[in-house]
């Protein structure tokens, strides 16, 4: 049926593009993987075996649904619309990279391959990989950049205790986008038998359109509980924006309805203003990296720029394409949050609701609950509660003057 | 006639095979990459493969990773690596030059920008390692109205299907990457490479050149038996590396290298 809703479209097309956004910009030797894949997935996310396997790993190993909570407290805070809060922190591992590696585990069983790769900045990524990789019987290495692994010793060491093998990556910036470059040289050296679970909605086709796939059942589970919960669907959804899955997740079976807003909240790190933010949606432009045409941090010259945000989850100078489209199209705004107002809104939900958010998640309480102040007590908005908050309390600590 | 094509024909004639040496534009230092150029030239290579710096190098393994960061330690840019070719072709209007690299620094001069001043520095060819053909229908256009050659990759893993559709895409030569993996490897298998060249030339009409392991004259040879053209890349930037703090030695090791490989191939 013909329809006058520019957002009721069915993307990425068929060679991975969003608009001008996405496609494969791979070298030669990857293609045919990344063709395999495609098929692959083409198959199975309409085979019900497959379906059910998934689901009935989201539901049993992950802990699906994840509630829709109420932040009475903080609502009470701010003054304004109601804050709900989709609590992926509860999920198994802790965040809601689960989501994705579950499926992408499954997809490598598939596909007969027994060796999977992932790269990881703060390390929740790879902590998923390892576990569906433990969960599955596969052998699991982790990419993960230099001074990640030292800043998030812990998640190193859990990545160990289930069995993955972390290989510390020493190249360029040595943080999120080179442990990225360097999976990408493993996997074109050992692209027979080995299966590139990438962690966010990026890469080339058809990672972004897979890894959304997986992620959107935290939308459709918040459609479905803000019909029994609340009546009816919500005024705003907020996410934090670094590769983009969280929220991609959230916001994607919303795209067609546009009453419902939807903001990113990009890492403003010491503010928009300097170099020292991971915010290319805001201050970037288009550019190709992994694979992908997206919104970068560059300099004059194309090179990608390092980023700075107070969290490693969104230490990224690019960005998902199809939030790239989102933002040209305007279905979504993307806005963002210093890491001082990241900071405060950890401790504020920590003491109203007793709720420790992950800083990178915080990002995303932060603008919460600027925006709710602004709207009325009979609006809702709902949160993407990402992950939780243990793995960052020693950064929090030291921020603090406390030694641990 | 493009200044490949004339290359190859010249070559074919006498012959011989086409001696491909790789650099990374501004390693070491900016004012080290002409010198270089010219002596490539005079150790004997026909085609010079002159690397444009990136940030993010995915395809490279860690000798041209390290040498793509000391050139963007003096911010060697594309606007520098476009005055490198002018300035060589002051003195040298024969040798062609195909520039590689990655796409972003391309995407952000602007495809027009980059084509025009690409063929007003008198480069040749261009090779975009993360440009397959499937994204650069778009593009494609800029560089056929001006001549530039439009090099693809081909690797062991490229089914019989795109190999022609990279065959019709392309011009000048196509450069078969002799194995899976990235730059700097060292396992090239002489006989795989020689089954696959067999496979690639059903579909492809233009020479075909091959890189990716081929480290001294006897790697060289071999590969010369079966291939159009040889292209060394890591084993030069590793004596570049290895000299990083004297230019003549520096030259002077790589002219060895090179010398070598020449002979090696004519023999």
């Amino acid at each position: 049926m013909p329809t006058n809703n520019p957002f009721d479209t069915e993307l990425p097309d068929s060679r991975g593009h969003f608009g001008i956004y996405g496609g494969r910009f791979v070298s030669e030797t990857l293609t045919a993987a990344l063709e395999e894949l495609t098929a692959t997935y083409e198959k199975l996310r309409d085979d019900p075996d497959f379906q059910a396997a998934f689901d009935k790993d989201l539901a049993h190993y992950v802990g699906r649904p994840s509630p829709l909570y109420l932040a009475e407290r903080l609502t009470a805070h701010c003054g304004g619309a109601q804050i709900w809060l989709k609590r992926e922190d509860l999920n198994h591992t802790g965040a809601h990279k689960v989501n994705n590696t579950i499926g992408q585990a499954l997809l490598a069983k598939f596909m007969g391959k027994k060796k999977v790769i992932a790269e990881t900045g703060a390390g929740q990524h790879g902590v998923a990989s390892a576990t569906v990789a433990a969960r599955f019987g596969l052998e699991c290495k982790v990419f993960m950049g230099s001074t990640d692994v030292e800043r998030q010793k812990l998640n190193v060491y859990r990545m160990k205790l289930l069995g993955a093998e972390v290989e510390s990556v020493e190249s360029g910036t040595k943080t999120l986008k080179d442990a990225m470059n360097e999976a990408m040289r493993h996997w074109v050296t050992n692209v027979d038998d080995t299966f590139y679970i990438i962690g966010t909605a990026a890469g080339p086709h058809p990672y972004p359109m897979l890894v959304r796939d997986f992620q959107s059942v935290i939308g459709r589970e918040t459609q479905r509980q803000c019909d029994e919960q609340i009546g009816r669907q919500p005024d705003a959804l907020v996410a934090c924006v670094g590769g983009g899955s969280n929220a991609i997740g959230m916001f994607y079976p919303y795209i067609k309805h546009p009453e419902v807003a939807m903001y990113g909240v990009e890492a403003g790190g010491l503010g928009l203003d300097g170099d020292d933010h991971a915010a290319p949606l805001n201050k970037g432009r288009p550019g190709v990296l992994h694979g992908n045409r997206t919104y970068l941090m560059e300099d004059e010259n194309g090179q990608i720029m390092g980023t700075h945000s107070i969290s490693a989850g969104l230490d990224y100078p690019g960005v998902g394409p199809e939030h790239s489209w989102l933002k040209d199209v305007g279905r979504a705004n993307y806005v963002a949050a210093t890491d001082d107002e990241a900071i405060d809104a950890f401790h504020k939900l920590t003491q109203l609701e007793g709720i420790m958010p992950a800083l990178e998640s915080s990002h995303a309480v932060a603008y919460a609950m600027k925006l709710a102040a602004t709207m009325r007590s009979d609006q809702v908005i709902v949160v993407n509660l990402s992950g939780r908050g243990d793995k960052d309390i020693h950064t929090i600590a030291e921020l603090d003057g406390v030694t641990a | 006639m493009s200044r490949i094509k004339q290359a190859f024909e010249t070559l074919e004639g006498q012959g011989r095979k086409a001696l491909i040496p790789y650099i990374t534009a501004g390693d070491p230092q900016k004012e080290a990459t002409v010198p270089m150029m010219h002596a490539l030239v005079d150790a004997g290579a026909d085609i010079i493969e002159l690397g444009v710096p990136f940030s993010d190098p995915m395809a490279d393994g860690p000798t041209i990773q390290l040498a793509c960061e000391r050139a963007l330690a003096h911010n060697t840019s594309l606007h520098d690596v476009l005055a490198m070719v002018a300035e060589f072709r002051n003195t040298d209007s024969q040798t062609p030059v195909v520039l590689m690299g990655y796409l972003n620094p391309v995407e952000r001069m602007g495809y027009e920008v980059f084509v025009a001043e690409a063929v007003k520095a008198g480069v040749d060819g261009v090779l975009l390692v993360d440009l397959p053909p499937e994204e650069a229908v778009d593009v494609a256009g800029f560089f056929r109205d001006s001549d530039l050659d439009m090099i693809y990759l081909i690797a062991p893993t490229t089914t019989d299907e795109r190999i022609e559709a990279i065959g019709h895409a392309g011009s000048g030569y196509v450069y078969y990457v002799s194995l899976k993996g990235v730059t700097g490897s060292k396992a090239l298998d002489v006989a795989d490479v020689a089954r696959n060249l067999e496979r690639i030339r059903q579909h492809v009409d233009i020479p075909v050149g091959v890189g990716f392991g081929i480290t001294n004259g006897d790697t060289a040879a071999a590969v010369g038996q079966v291939a159009d053209g040889v292209i060394v890349g890591s084993a030069i930037v590793n004596l570049i590396a290895a000299n990083a703090d004297n230019s003549a030695a520096g030259r002077k090791a790589v002219a060895e290298l090179v010398a070598g490989m020449r002979s090696a191939l004519d023999a």
